[in-house]
């Protein structure tokens, strides 16, 4: 019983995500780290002025995480705490609530890249010490975590549909 | 979350989805969007005005215009909710590992 409590526990202050890819260990860090900017949605996932035409993750501890706009300046995102190719990275996220950085924030990412076989990578994601975003925790837990929800879009169309309606 | 169910309601009747379409890509006045549409300026600048509540839309003062375009936040917040933020990083991520696996094997 004590295990099934533990495993139905939802952590309020963390968010952890396991995905699959096929490609291998050293090649799905080096995706992950280096090439950032080729598979970050950063039309929508952005925070600067300008249009973010490509994100870096500096390769070593203390070293800068940030985008950059079309207009050659660049907004930072957080700071690398740990650094462990091709096993392990922890980065700071230091945009609050509003999509604002803020360099005291210190929410921690943790990524983990575990190879399955030759061929497979499992990537573990925690973004955790989301209690730093204070009374907004909640609701940036939700942004953060929330899987495509179709059934609540459906109900809210059907709701706003009824009300034209009547 | 409350502002973004407010902008599916907003977006819940279709000539306000058409206004928030036409808008997409352009900044400009109620006027110049209702051109073509076949609805009034007025029922477009309320629809706007909809909108705008809704964090969709934001206006800005040009003198005497008033221009109107789509608040990036607004459509982040919805496709955030809609999506979730780390499923959609980590989905990203994945497609593009598994390209450069591809292109890997291929050489």
């Amino acid at each position: 019983m004590a295990e099934q409590i533990a495993l139905n526990w939802t952590d309020p202050n963390s968010v952890r995500k396991t995905i699959k890819v096929g490609a291998p260990q050293e090649l799905a860090w080096h995706v992950f780290t280096q090439q950032i900017g080729t598979w970050w949605p950063l039309a929508v996932y952005k925070i600067g002025k300008a249009n973010a035409v490509d994100a870096v993750i500096e390769t070593k501890v203390g070293g800068r995480w940030y985008e950059r706009g079309d207009d050659g300046s660049t907004c930072d995102w957080g700071r690398v705490l740990v650094w462990e190719p091709p096993s392990r990275l922890v980065l700071s996220w230091d945009i609050n609530a509003d999509f604002q950085y803020s360099p005291d924030l210190n929410t921690e990412i943790e990524v983990r890249f575990i190879a399955e076989s030759e061929r497979v990578t499992r990537v573990e994601l925690e973004h955790r010490r989301l209690d730093r975003f204070g009374d907004r925790r909640d609701q940036m837990r939700e942004v953060f975590d929330k899987s495509g929800d179709w059934g609540q879009l459906l109900l809210s169309f059907a709701s706003a549909a009824e009300k034209n309606a009547a | 979350m409350a502002s973004v169910e407010r902008a599916f309601d907003a977006l819940g009747d279709p000539t306000r989805r058409r206004v928030f379409t036409r808008l997409r890509n352009r900044v400009c006045t109620a006027g110049e969007l209702a051109e073509g549409m076949g609805v009034t300026r007025s029922a477009v600048s309320q629809h706007l005005q909809i909108l705008r509540l809704a964090g969709l839309v934001s206006v800005t003062a040009d003198g005497t215009r008033r221009l109107y375009r789509v608040e990036r936040r607004g459509v982040i917040a919805v496709r955030q909710w809609l999506d979730g933020f780390w499923d959609e990083t980590l989905d990203a991520f994945r497609m593009a590992a598994e390209r450069a696996a591809k292109k890997k094997g291929e050489k």
